[in-house]
């Protein structure tokens, strides 16, 4: 495999746990919009314990998890205390406090970054993906995976019902926390260089994107939602110039195009987020359309035979 | 007694929902609450099931002091409240609705409870795989009430449950509610319908402002005019009575 594909395979790795990790407490109905706090976080763990302590990436990367939990469900407690747009400000504005603190740091190196001496392969962050892909299927089938789209769907009636909204919701977003961790973990190794400018806004926004775009209710949509915002970058970098040409050549315009390409690729997506966000608000996958797809399946009549089985 | 309220009072901030309010309930009854829209009928709920907090007074259910209870006790003890407007989970599935009410059951005899809901209800099992939200009304009801018997509660308090069906579906709905009290679940109902509330509890309370101003047994509430005139506005009185006054 050529290092290009190995370099997306490494992104959109990441990018699918962090989807993840965001996801979880967008499940409950927390909107996380400090994505690239807590990836810091797991990064800068992991970067100053293999380069200062010299531990290897089998400790490094529990410890960037452990972290990224521990400090996620800490600030749970008054975090969640805020609601909708408000708990939005307030994980933002948690993502900005964590880059400052860095940035003031010199023993993490402060502006100038950090190098990581061990270095991973891309095999690595693929099998992470999967593993928390796995996992996460797993956990939104289980009971507390119900619970979790209880809380989402209604607090007032799960509260009714007996469940514990908190302790669901400081649970998700610790999870998360710990995923965010892994993520910032693996970018550390396999980048072998950490900087703060790189955990910045616009990566929470993109993250917070991949959920809400790729679809919330069920744990596919994260994963499509990575992937495809991952891969149309890619994607469109390598069809633009023949799209641009065509079009260019329809109007009748030859030689070169300003802006460049890349800014045009950012144009488009630009383009298709405001697309989606109309006419699917819900995300690209919803359960109905997974409903619609599994085969032979009728709703209507399958099931007074298996509700009595 | 099953249930025995004395002095309930609620508050949010400055306003006074519920105030004083003595009520009880024997087990095996059907009460029945009534009043004008703000008349504090859901605050009540609410505060029953630890919903919102009482800000005085007691609440004891089966003996035990609940005042201060969490919701999860309340309904680990057998208290369930259905609440006002069907309010079911729209992104899951019929089934997975009734599954959140078997949530603090920790015994395996759920699933025959959640089999006997089914029973019950032959249109939820029919529509088990599919969304909640493309449920009718009425069956949207049903199905906040079989997710309340998946609990297996002593008292289901219902928060007008009659609210927006069709009167047909609304005879059904006050025959379910005869047809649960006699499997033994004593019933708090809480209605706007009083002519039908009245008919099928054996006690009511009337509130208003907060207070209960009135509570007698249903057929003296029922026959009573200036009641029907002054609280429920008509809809229990024969027009002849209200005439009279």
């Amino acid at each position: 495999m050529s290092g290009y594909w190995t370099g997306i395979l490494t992104i959109l790795s990441i990018n699918v746990i962090m989807a993840y990790a965001i996801f979880l407490p967008v499940a409950t109905g927390q909107l996380n919009l400090g994505g690239a706090g807590f990836q810091a976080l797991g990064a800068y763990t992991a970067a100053f314990l293999s380069a200062v302590a010299g531990q290897s990436a089998w400790a490094t990367i529990p410890a960037a998890m452990a972290v990224g939990g521990v400090v996620s469900m800490a600030i749970a407690f008054p975090l969640l205390r805020t609601r909708g747009v408000y708990l939005v400000l307030a994980t933002f504005a948690f993502a900005e406090v964590v880059a400052g603190a860095i940035l003031n740091t010199s023993e993490l190196g402060g502006a100038m970054g950090l190098s990581v001496p061990e270095y991973l392969d891309y095999p690595v962050p693929i099998i992470a993906a999967i593993l928390v892909t796995l996992f996460v299927f797993y956990l939104m089938a289980t009971r507390f995976g119900l619970t979790m789209r209880a809380c989402h769907d209604d607090d007032v009636v799960t509260d009714l019902l007996g469940v514990s909204i908190r302790g669901v919701r400081v649970a998700a977003f610790a999870i998360g926390g710990a995923l965010a961790g892994l993520a910032g973990a693996l970018y550390a190794h396999t980048f072998s260089f950490v900087e703060i400018q790189s955990f910045n806004a616009s990566l929470s926004i993109y993250v917070l994107l991949y959920v809400l775009l790729g679809g919330t209710q069920s744990a596919l949509g994260p994963l499509f939602g990575a992937a495809f915002f991952t891969l149309l970058p890619e994607v469109l970098r390598a069809v633009l110039p023949q799209v641009k040409g065509a079009l260019a050549g329809l109007f009748g315009i030859q030689g070169a195009l300003s802006p460049p390409d890349e800014s045009w690729r950012f144009v488009i997506l630009g383009v298709l987020t405001v697309l989606m966000m109309m006419y699917r608000s819900e995300g690209l996958i919803t359960r109905t359309l997974i409903e619609r797809l599994k085969p032979g399946r009728h709703p209507a009549s399958a099931t007074v035979e298996e509700a009595s089985a | 007694m099953l249930l025995e309220v004395r002095g309930l009072d609620v508050r949010y901030g400055r306003t006074h929902a519920v105030r004083s309010v003595d009520l009880d309930l024997a087990e095996g009854e059907i009460v029945t609450v009534l009043g004008a829209n703000g008349a504090g009928k859901t605050s009540l709920l609410r505060a029953l099931q630890g919903a919102v907090r009482a800000a005085d007074g007691s609440i004891r259910f089966a003996g035990e002091d609940l005042t201060h209870a969490s919701p999860a006790d309340r309904v680990r003890r057998g208290m369930m409240l259905v609440p006002e407007g069907r309010q079911i989970f729209v992104s899951m599935t019929v089934h997975e609705n009734l599954m959140m009410g078997a949530y603090l059951r920790s015994d395996g005899d759920w699933m025959r409870d959640l089999k006997e809901v089914y029973d019950r209800f032959p249109n939820l099992a029919e529509r088990r795989d599919m969304k909640a939200s493309v449920l009718s009304g009425g069956e949207q009801q049903m199905l906040a009430i079989g997710r309340a018997l998946v609990s297996r509660p002593r008292l289901i308090m219902l928060d007008e449950p009659s609210l927006g069906l069709s009167p047909l579906f609304v005879n059904n709905l006050f025959e379910l509610i005869r047809e649960l009290n006699r499997g033994g679940i004593s019933i708090l109902l809480v209605e706007q319908n009083t002519a039908m509330a009245l008919e099928t509890a054996s006690r009511g309370y009337v509130l208003e402002l907060g207070r209960v101003v009135l509570a007698d047994t249903a057929e003296a509430l029922a026959g009573d005019p200036a009641l029907a005139a002054a609280y429920l506005g008509g809809h229990a009185a024969a027009p002849a009575a209200i005439q009279t006054l």
